[in-house]
């Protein structure tokens, strides 16, 4: 659990972060969502002590942050940025083994856990291990940043917009990666990105900022339906914001207990909005619903879609 | 701790390292070493082809000391004066590129700038009187020129590494120490050693002029040369000064290759 707790932080005379207070739980991967300067890169940059705060406390795992050394509190705490920060005169199996290393771990511990690590993100140890970073792609860079992060197996990780610089199919496939990896390790993530669709797709906290202050903190749906504010409402797209509700609301929610209709049926675990795309693609107004197991489980409609 | 940077570590690299692609018998290093190698200890042995082109020179060799005596005494001048402004260089240019010494890095540069427009033999004129006559001030005068390319070349190296690697390096928890040592030196260290390459390169040369304030130099037949108007001593001393710099500079040339970090692409 992290616990910010009105912290404040002023750059000659400027509030960047004002009185901000935060709780994330264990488990949560916590997005920290806002346009640029509002202030969240630098509350993440507090938490591990890379920027000191003016007032007030954050907690990691209810410890007072400022009682930790900054080396010992980072080598807690994994750290992925976007331009990944590889150092370039070491291999990619160095780079990974940075913070087990300084730890002190042992020769075959730390060769077997690069190992497990490239194959967590599907790189070939074998292929991988040996290489220098600028021999990789954009997203393996970025694979190797974040792999590099986890290392020492800390309990939270944060990332400062780690997907930002790489071309949108990439970003893809590492969003699918970090649910993935977020859902099979449990780790608390604090994710920093401007991108509200990022967000919605990976967080299970959303925590809106606007010029240093927390403008929402919520579940995605909810920062969807009940924007607390303007700025939330234009933040998350407005009318927009409908078609981000469907795709964070499955089609189990809506479906009828009906007769099944004619076509292709569509997964009770698939989004509204791949509901829609379905519907829109086959120029019709229901389709039929089937469960994990495959059995009908009732029809979906446009008119569903919309309740 | 032992060092984080594996190149410090021994076993696996090894077979990574990149081979030379010139074999040891094309290369220009081994030839023109072995050319000054030759005419260092062989120079007397050219005593009748001096004598036939030069009959009216005599000796034809110069003569007050062995070829050997002045190299080991030029030598030595150059490796105290360079080793001396290779350390300072450094710790100064680290010092600048701190937040702590951010506030001196001006100053630091104009005193640079400053001292590269004084002339290597006013810097000998201006030395002489405090150090008096002899390798002393040939020495001071070698370190203060080659102070300034190590120094420049060691701040735009260090300050030529990429903010986010520095970032990285300190939020995954690597100490100030830790990062300038395994991180920041070993990435600015092809820029320091051109650095340290031209610095020494320049300071062969200079070294010679020593020998006009008393120091024993390959510059001395040279000098020699010139005030008794004996062709063969200028052109005996100048052929193993200009050699003696050639054979360091294609030696540095191939301590570049051989540091460049197997990481970054090509050297430029």
């Amino acid at each position: 659990m992290i616990e910010i707790d009105r912290v404040t932080k002023t750059y000659g005379g400027r509030r960047v972060v004002d009185d901000l207070s935060l709780t994330i739980p264990d488990g949560a991967l916590c997005v920290l969502l806002g346009p640029s300067g509002c202030g969240k890169s630098t509350t993440l940059r507090m938490i591990n002590r890379l920027i000191p705060f003016d007032a007030g406390e954050i907690r990691v795992q209810g410890e007072d942050i400022r009682n930790v050394p900054p080396e010992e509190l980072r080598r807690r705490i994994g750290y992925a940025i976007q331009s990944t920060g590889l150092f370039p005169h070491w291999r990619v199996e160095d780079n990974i083994a940075t913070v087990p290393r300084l730890l002190g771990w042992s020769h075959q511990r730390v060769r077997d856990r690069v190992t497990e690590l490239l194959e967590l993100f599907r790189l070939d140890p074998e292929t991988y291990r040996h290489k220098y970073p600028h021999q990789l792609s954009g997203g393996e860079q970025q694979r190797v940043g974040v792999a590099r992060a986890l290392a020492a197996d800390p309990d939270v990780l944060l990332m400062d917009e780690p997907f930002a610089a790489v071309d949108p199919l990439v970003r893809d496939a590492l969003q699918g990666e970090i649910a993935r990896i977020h859902r099979a390790t449990g780790k608390t993530i604090v994710f920093v990105t401007h991108d509200i669709d990022e967000a919605l797709r990976l967080a299970t906290v959303i925590a809106i900022m606007e010029r240093g202050r927390l403008a929402q903190s919520g579940e995605p749906l909810d920062l969807v339906e009940r924007p607390a504010s303007d700025f939330v409402r234009d933040f998350v797209g407005n009318e927009a914001a409908g078609l981000k509700s469907l795709a964070l609301r499955k089609v189990s929610e809506r479906a009828q207990p009906a007769d099944s209709a004619a076509g292709e049926p569509i997964s009770a675990a698939a989004s509204l909005r791949d509901a829609f795309a379905a519907m829109t693609a086959r120029h019709t107004d229901r389709l039929p619903v089937i469960d994990e197991s495959g059995r009908p489980a009732g029809v979906i409609t446009l008119a569903d879609l919309v309740r | 701790m032992a060092a984080l940077d594996p190149r410090f570590r021994g076993g696996d690299e090894r077979r990574e390292r990149r081979v030379n692609p010139t074999p040891i018998l094309k290369s220009p290093l081994l030839w023109t070493a072995v050319l000054f190698a030759a005419l260092l200890f062989g120079m007397p042995l050219l005593a009748p082809l001096f004598r036939w082109a030069f009959p009216q020179v005599q000796p034809p060799v110069f003569s007050r000391g062995s070829f050997v005596e002045l190299f080991l005494s030029h030598a030595g001048m150059v490796l105290v004066a360079s080793l001396a402004a290779t350390v300072i260089g450094i710790a100064l240019a680290v010092f600048a590129t701190r937040p702590a010494g951010r506030d001196f890095r001006a100053l630091i540069d104009t005193l640079a700038t400053v001292g590269q427009t004084f002339p290597p033999a006013a810097v000998l004129a201006l030395a002489v009187p405090a150090l008096g006559f002899g390798p002393r001030p040939t020495i001071v005068a070698l370190f203060l020129y080659g102070l300034l390319p190590i120094l420049g070349n060691a701040i735009a190296g260090l300050e030529a590494v990429p903010a986010a690697v520095l970032d990285a390096a300190e939020g995954v928890g690597l100490s100030a120490w830790q990062r300038l040592r395994d991180i920041e030196l070993p990435l600015a260290a092809p820029v320091i050693l051109a650095g340290v390459r031209v610095s020494v390169t320049i300071a062969i040369g200079t070294a010679a002029i020593g020998s006009t304030v008393g120091a024993l130099t390959l510059g001395t037949p040279i000098f020699d040369g010139l005030a008794g108007n004996k062709l063969p001593f200028v052109i005996q001393g100048a052929v193993l000064t200009a050699l003696f710099a050639i054979v360091t500079d294609l030696g540095f040339a191939s301590l570049q290759r051989r540091l460049q970090p197997p990481g970054a692409p090509s050297p430029a």
